[in-house]
C-alpha cells in the first residue's frame, strides 16, 4: 500500500497567452500540478520536477487513475535523496500531457477537443509553462531543476532559456538532441496509433472508441528501449508463460510477450494516444544546440547554475555518450558540473527503480 | 584544514586564493574540499572511479566521470589557472601527453610521483632481484596500477626534452621533506609545479 504525502493538487489558469516555438500561441493554458513540502518564507527552498514521457504531476502520492505508487516515490519524500522535510517539491503536468494540463483532449475555443488541432509544442514550449508555474507561485528562483529522460530534457532546456531562475541543474539518463534512432522508435509508435481505424484522425474523443490496440503497441516498442537486454533476459529469458509447451500458434506463449501486452494494455487505461503524439514529436523536435547558433556550449553561456548529470551504463536510448556531449560542452563554458556513470541492471529505467548510488549523488548534490 | 598527504599540503599551499583548479584523478575529494573550504579555490575534478565521483559530489564538490588519458582532451586550452595530478603520472598510458594536457588545460601543472630510484627501491632490487613492494608503491608488480615507473632524474629528463620549465620542487620521505640534493636517491616521492 502506497504511503501518501501531505500535498497540494492544484489547477493554474496561465493568466496570458502562451507564446510556442511554432509561432503560434496557446490561449488560456492550464497548468495541473501537486507541492510537497512547506515553501521556506523567502521562497528558497523550490525543487522543480520534470516527468518523463508519460509521467505526470503525481511524482510522489499514487495516481489517482491506476492506484500505483508515485513515479518517483522512491526518490521523493520525507528524509528521501529529495527530502519534502526540507524542500517545497513542485511537480507540473507537461502541455500536451492529459493528467490535468491543457493537451489535445481538452476543449478548444469553441468547446470541442483539440485533437489534432491541438499546435505542435515543443520541449521549451513546456518549460514555458513550467516557468509561467513558477511566476504565479512567486517563485523567484529554484534550488534546483530536476529530471530524468524527457524531464532531463526540460531541466536542460529551463536552463538554457531560463538559467537565472536556478541554482541546480540535475539531469538524469538524458540528452541534448533526439538521434535518428530515437526519432525512429518514436515514428514507430505513432504511425501505430494512426494506423488504428479507431483512431480517426484524432477525433475519437466521445466516439466511444479510440485507438487502444495502436497505442498499446506503441507503448509496447517504446517499453523495449526502456530496458537492457540482460534485464530483459534475466526477468524472462524465453521462460513460457502458463503452458508447458509452446502452442504452435500466436498466443502470447513467451512469459515476455505476456509482460509486453500487460503494459500495452494497461498504458491505455491511463494515457491518451494524442498526447503520445504530441510529446513524442516534442521529444523529437529537442535539439538544444540547434536552438542556440548550433554549438551547444552556447546554451549555457549565461546561466550560472551548478550541473549534476547521471547516465547508467545498460542505457541505450541515452547512452552515456550523450551526456558526456552535455559535460564536454558546460566544461567548455566552464560552468560547475558533475558527472557519473553509474552501473545498473536496468537500461533506461534504471533511473526510476532501485540504484542507491543515484540516491547518494542526488541528496548530495542537492544539499 | 585536516591532515592531508603532505604532497597534496604542499600543493594547496603553493595555490592562491580564488584559483581555478582542475584536480586530475581527484579520488574522494580531499584536495578539492580543502582548496575550497581553506583558500576559496574554484575546484573540479576529474576521477575514474565512480564510487569516488560519487563522494565527490555529496561533498558538494564538482566532479567529472571519466578517464584523464581521453576526457583532457576535451578541456579547453588555459581553461584553468593549475592542473594537478598527483600520485598519477605513473598509472597514465603515456605520461609525456598527459603532461602535454595537463599544461594546455592549466596555466601551470602540479605533478606528484614516487620515485623509483629512492635507495631502498634500489636496494631491494638489488639485493632480493625482485620488483620492490614498499609503503608507497604497496602492490605487487602484476597488480599495480603503476605502468610507467619513473624516477625524479627521468622525469626531470622529460622536462628538458620539453622544454617544461620547473617553478619549484620538493621531495618526501616517510612523509617528511627532505632537501633537493641526492633527492633521486634519498626522496621516496616528489612534487613538481610546472609551467610552459
Amino acid at each position: 500500500m502506497a504511503t501518501i504525502l501531505t500535498s497540494t493538487s492544484a489547477k493554474l489558469i496561465l493568466p496570458e497567452a502562451l507564446p510556442l516555438d511554432s509561432g503560434q500561441a496557446l490561449e488560456g493554458v492550464e497548468v495541473a500540478y501537486e507541492t510537497y513540502g512547506e515553501l521556506a518564507a523567502d521562497k528558497g527552498n523550490a525543487i522543480l520536477i520534470c516527468h518523463a514521457l508519460t509521467g505526470d504531476q503525481y511524482v510522489a502520492n499514487p495516481h489517482p487513475i491506476t492506484g500505483k505508487p508515485g513515479w518517483w516515490s522512491r526518490t521523493v519524500g520525507p528524509g528521501k535523496p529529495i527530502d519534502t522535510d526540507r524542500f517545497h517539491v513542485i511537480c507540473a503536468n507537461v502541455i500536451g500531457s492529459c493528467m490535468g494540463s491543457t493537451g489535445p483532449a481538452s476543449l478548444a475555443p469553441d468547446d470541442q477537443p483539440y485533437g489534432m488541432r491541438f499546435p505542435v509544442i515543443t520541449i521549451r514550449d513546456m518549460v514555458r509553462a513550467q516557468v509561467a508555474l513558477l511566476d504565479a507561485l512567486g517563485i523567484e528562483c529554484l534550488h534546483a531543476v530536476v529530471g530524468g529522460s524527457m524531464g532531463g530534457m526540460q531541466a536542460l532546456s529551463f536552463a538554457a532559456n531560463f538559467g537565472e531562475r536556478t541554482q541546480r541543474v540535475l539531469a538524469i539518463a538524458t540528452t541534448a538532441r533526439h538521434s535518428a534512432q530515437n526519432i525512429a522508435f518514436h515514428e514507430v509508435g505513432r504511425q501505430a496509433i494512426m494506423a488504428d481505424p479507431n483512431w480517426q484522425g484524432g477525433a475519437y474523443y466521445g466516439s466511444g472508441r479510440g485507438p487502444d490496440a495502436g497505442l498499446a503497441v506503441a507503448r509496447m516498442a517504446a517499453h523495449i528501449t526502456y530496458l537492457s537486454e540482460a534485464g530483459l533476459t534475466d526477468k524472462f529469458g524465453r521462460r513460457l508463460q502458463d503452458r508447458d509447451s509452446k502452442s504452435f500458434g500466436f498466443d502470447a506463449d513467451f512469459q515476455v510477450e505476456s509482460y509486453l501486452r500487460y503494459q500495452g494494455i494497461s498504458f491505455t487505461n491511463r494515457f491518451d494516444a494524442n498526447s503520445y503524439l504530441y510529446i513524442t514529436r516534442a521529444m523529437d523536435y529537442f535539439d538544444l544546440a540547434e536552438e542556440h547558433g548550433g554549438r551547444l556550449a552556447d546554451a549555457f553561456a549565461r546561466t550560472s547554475a551548478r550541473f549534476c548529470l547521471i547516465s547508467f551504463d545498460t542505457d541505450w536510448l541515452y547512452p552515456t555518450a550523450e551526456s558526456r556531449n552535455i559535460v564536454h560542452a558546460l566544461n567548455a563554458v566552464a560552468a560547475p558540473v558533475s558527472f557519473v556513470e553509474l552501473s545498473a541492471p536496468y537500461g533506461h529505467d534504471s533511473f526510476l527503480l532501485d540504484v542507491p548510488a543515484q540516491d547518494r549523488v542526488i541528496k548530495g548534490f542537492l544539499e | 584544514m585536516s591532515r592531508m598527504r603532505p604532497d597534496l599540503e604542499m600543493i594547496a599551499r603553493h595555490i592562491p586564493a580564488g584559483a581555478r583548479v582542475l584536480d586530475v584523478g581527484c579520488g574522494d575529494g580531499t584536495l578539492m574540499a580543502a582548496l575550497r573550504d581553506g583558500r576559496g579555490v574554484d575546484a573540479r575534478g576529474l576521477e575514474l572511479s565512480p564510487e569516488k565521483v560519487e563522494l565527490c559530489v555529496s561533498k558538494g564538490l564538482s566532479a567529472i566521470q571519466g578517464d584523464a588519458n581521453r576526457d583532457l582532451a576535451e578541456y579547453p586550452d588555459g581553461a584553468f589557472d593549475y592542473a594537478i595530478l598527483s600520485q598519477t603520472l605513473q598509472t597514465s598510458e603515456r605520461p609525456d601527453q598527459m603532461l602535454d594536457q595537463l599544461l594546455r588545460v592549466g596555466r601551470q601543472a602540479f605533478v606528484s610521483f614516487p620515485n623509483f630510484a629512492y635507495w631502498r627501491m634500489r636496494l631491494s632490487l638489488l639485493v632480493n632481484g625482485r620488483m620492490p613492494v614498499t609503503p608507497h608503491l604497496p602492490v605487487s608488480w602484476y597488480e599495480t596500477e603503476n605502468i610507467h615507473h619513473l624516477t625524479i632524474a627521468d622525469f626531470r629528463a622529460l622536462l628538458v626534452e620539453k622544454g617544461v620549465k620547473t617553478q619549484g620542487c620538493w621531495f618526501f620521505t616517510h612523509d617528511r621533506e627532505v632537501g633537493s640534493t641526492g633527492a633521486n636517491w634519498w626522496a621516496e616521492h616528489a612534487v613538481f609545479q610546472l609551467s610552459r
